[in-house]
């Protein structure tokens, strides 16, 4: 289950900026910000509310268009004055994983077919994305929660499940959403763990947006954001 | 995997409550257009109760159900004579109340000539009249009874045969009486009238008097000849069996047909605008669900397929129930309900195309969601 190392930066994204509106009502969310983000790695975006974090998510996972720059996710330019490929859903379902703030797990599917549904998408026959999910959830130490509806699993198997979700079908790039946000401290230390030990053995690029200062130390690199502006990094490795 | 099953088994109790409310108004749709079909039978029934080919009333009417038409009683014999006619009778027909166990029973009255066309088609139970007077067959829907006497104008009628779904075209139960005795209850004077005519010097008026003559024609014989034929006559004027029941459809029943016609369009329409509403809402409750699927990748099939599979459920099983419901009720109401095949298809047709259509609203909305809700908490 693991994939090959990259010579590559994961996620680079460079000179990107985007505005939104013209004239006066014009605000600049994302001002020629540059980063990049290597294979193992687990990266936090940080800044205060309306700093343009969101916005950069939303244009490194292909949701958001720049208004210029040049953007490359696992090797492959897709952004470069203009979308290089047509099919985003499709880009985003073979390249990005996505783990949000509160799960975001379908709530009329089990854990297995949370996961599944992503394999499905991709093609895979129903038994073979089955068997994958089920062995993703045994991989993240849930497996015993596969038949649950996520209404009845706690808040730290539902984050476990959604990272599965955003595994299954091998992304390079692991986006999250402030992951631990709606978990306590030992939970957030659990799903952080996680998220090392798939950047780790996936050899994934894993950038995660967050306020939450008791898991700061378990970033390599920290991207702070001010302003639509990257005004400095801390740690190493990115 | 198939998602919208898998979202209607979620919230099976809701999705039912759904399809149960959306079948009860299917289920009117249905029985609306049963009424139609029933309306239309109930005319046809008496017409075609003689089995007759040609239709012989006065002139310058469509009677006897159409217009009222008043004929001399020896018409039939001259009918009789014309070449191809194989049989031929004098009918009356008139609407009467009786009273029957402390009530007004609203009854159809069919004077017909024993032996001779326009009696009852089919008698169910008892025998056919067999004496010239005061004898009737009654059907069933009047709640009358083999045996039963009943007073219609100054004599006393005892039930001696019963059919089955005769009715008139504003669904009055049949009777039929032997044509002297409809002839003496339709234009014979009651007591203080009749002595009034005496009085003034007028005598009792003629009562030999009919309404239709009806003929059937030998095989070898076109029924538009003899009504051709018929028609020579400046009193007389005829119409061929096709041609009467044209008259009934057309005219008789033509208002309450286009008043059924429209209402059952308002009510489709009404349908219509409450499956896009249910779907919508269905849709606003998925937003965020919608929101993720498309962020992980859902092509837009799989977006509309959840919400097009869930309208055609919806769809289907609430014409079901619906259906369901007014086979199992449609004969406890008052009128006939005549629920065909094929008008039970074309409703079901017109739903899948409501339910396709009226999920357009609830596909557009989810087209529209940005992935990005999914994200920001």
């Amino acid at each position: 289950m693991t994939n090959p190392v990259p010579e590559y930066p994961l996620v680079e994204v460079r000179h990107v900026s985007k505005h939104f509106g013209e004239g006066e009502t014009r605000v600049d969310a994302l001002r020629d910000v540059s980063l990049e983000v290597h294979p193992g790695h687990v990266v936090a975006l940080l800044g205060p509310s309306g700093s343009g974090k969101t916005t950069l998510l939303n244009v490194i996972g292909c949701i958001l268009e720049p208004s210029t720059g040049w953007l490359s996710l696992d090797g492959e330019v897709v952004y470069d004055g203009r979308w290089l490929r047509s099919d985003l859903r499709k880009l985003r379902l073979e390249k990005v994983g996505f783990i949000f703030q509160f799960h975001n797990l379908l709530p009329f599917l089990n854990s297995t077919d949370n996961v599944a549904v992503v394999l499905s998408l991709a093609g895979f026959d129903t038994a073979e994305s089955k068997r994958r999910a089920v062995e993703l959830l045994d991989y993240l130490e849930v497996g015993h929660r596969k038949d649950a509806m996520p209404a009845k699993l706690s808040g730290g198997e539902a984050q476990r499940v959604a990272i599965a979700r955003a595994l299954a079908n091998r992304p390079r790039i692991i986006l999250a959403d402030e992951p631990t946000a709606a978990l306590d401290s030992q939970r957030a230390g659990i799903v952080m763990d996680l998220l090392r030990k798939v950047a780790t053995e996936q050899q994934a690029a894993i950038l995660a947006v967050t306020h939450d200062e008791k898991i700061f130390d378990r970033f390599d690199h920290i991207f702070h954001l001010r302003d639509g502006r990257l005004d400095g990094n801390e740690g190493s490795g990115a | 995997m198939n998602l919208a099953f898998r979202d209607i088994r979620h919230s099976l109790g809701r999705f039912l409550l759904t399809c149960f409310g959306l079948s009860l108004l299917l289920g009117v749709v249905l029985s609306m257009i049963g009424i139609y079909r029933g309306l239309v039978e109930d005319a046809l029934t008496l017409v075609r109760a003689p089995a007759a080919d040609v239709w012989v009333v006065e002139s310058g009417t469509r009677g006897p159900f159409a217009e009222s038409s008043r004929i001399p009683g020896d018409t039939r014999e001259a009918i009789a004579r014309l070449q191809g006619v194989s049989a031929a009778g004098s009918v009356t027909y008139q609407s009467i109340e009786a009273p029957y166990v402390g009530q007004k029973l609203r009854l159809y009255v069919v004077g017909y000539e024993p032996g001779r066309p326009g009696g009852p088609d089919r008698i169910v139970a008892g025998r056919p009249i067999g004496r010239a007077h005061y004898e009737m067959v009654a059907d069933k829907r009047s709640g009358l009874a083999l045996g039963d006497r009943l007073a219609l104008g100054r004599n006393s009628f005892t039930v001696v045969g019963l059919t089955d779904g005769q009715v008139s075209s504003g669904g009055d139960p049949v009777i039929y009486i032997t044509l002297l005795d409809s002839q003496e209850l339709q234009f014979e004077l009651a007591p203080p009238a009749a002595r009034r005519e005496v009085a003034r010097g007028t005598g009792p008026g003629n009562t030999d008097t009919i309404n239709a003559v009806i003929a059937r024609v030998s095989p070898n014989a076109a029924p538009e000849s003899v009504a051709e034929a018929a028609r020579r006559w400046k009193h007389l004027a005829a119409t061929t069996q096709a041609g009467q029941e044209t008259i009934l459809t057309r005219s008789v029943v033509e208002r309450a047909r286009k008043q059924i016609g429209l209402f059952t369009g308002l009510l489709l329409i009404v349908s219509a605008v409450i499956i896009a509403l249910i779907l919508y809402t269905m849709t606003m409750d998925k937003l965020r669900e919608i929101a993720t699927l498309k962020l992980i990748g859902a092509p837009d099939r799989t977006i509309i397929g959840l919400i097009v599979q869930q309208a055609l459920a919806m769809g289907v099983i609430g014409f079901g129930f619906g259906a369901l419901l007014i086979a199992t009720i449609k004969d406890y109401f008052p009128r006939r309900v005549v629920l065909l095949p094929e008008d039970g298809l074309a409703l079901a047709a017109a739903v899948i195309l409501v339910c396709v259509v009226a999920s357009g609203l609830g596909v557009r909305l989810a087209l529209k969601i940005d992935p990005a809700t999914a994200l920001g908490g």
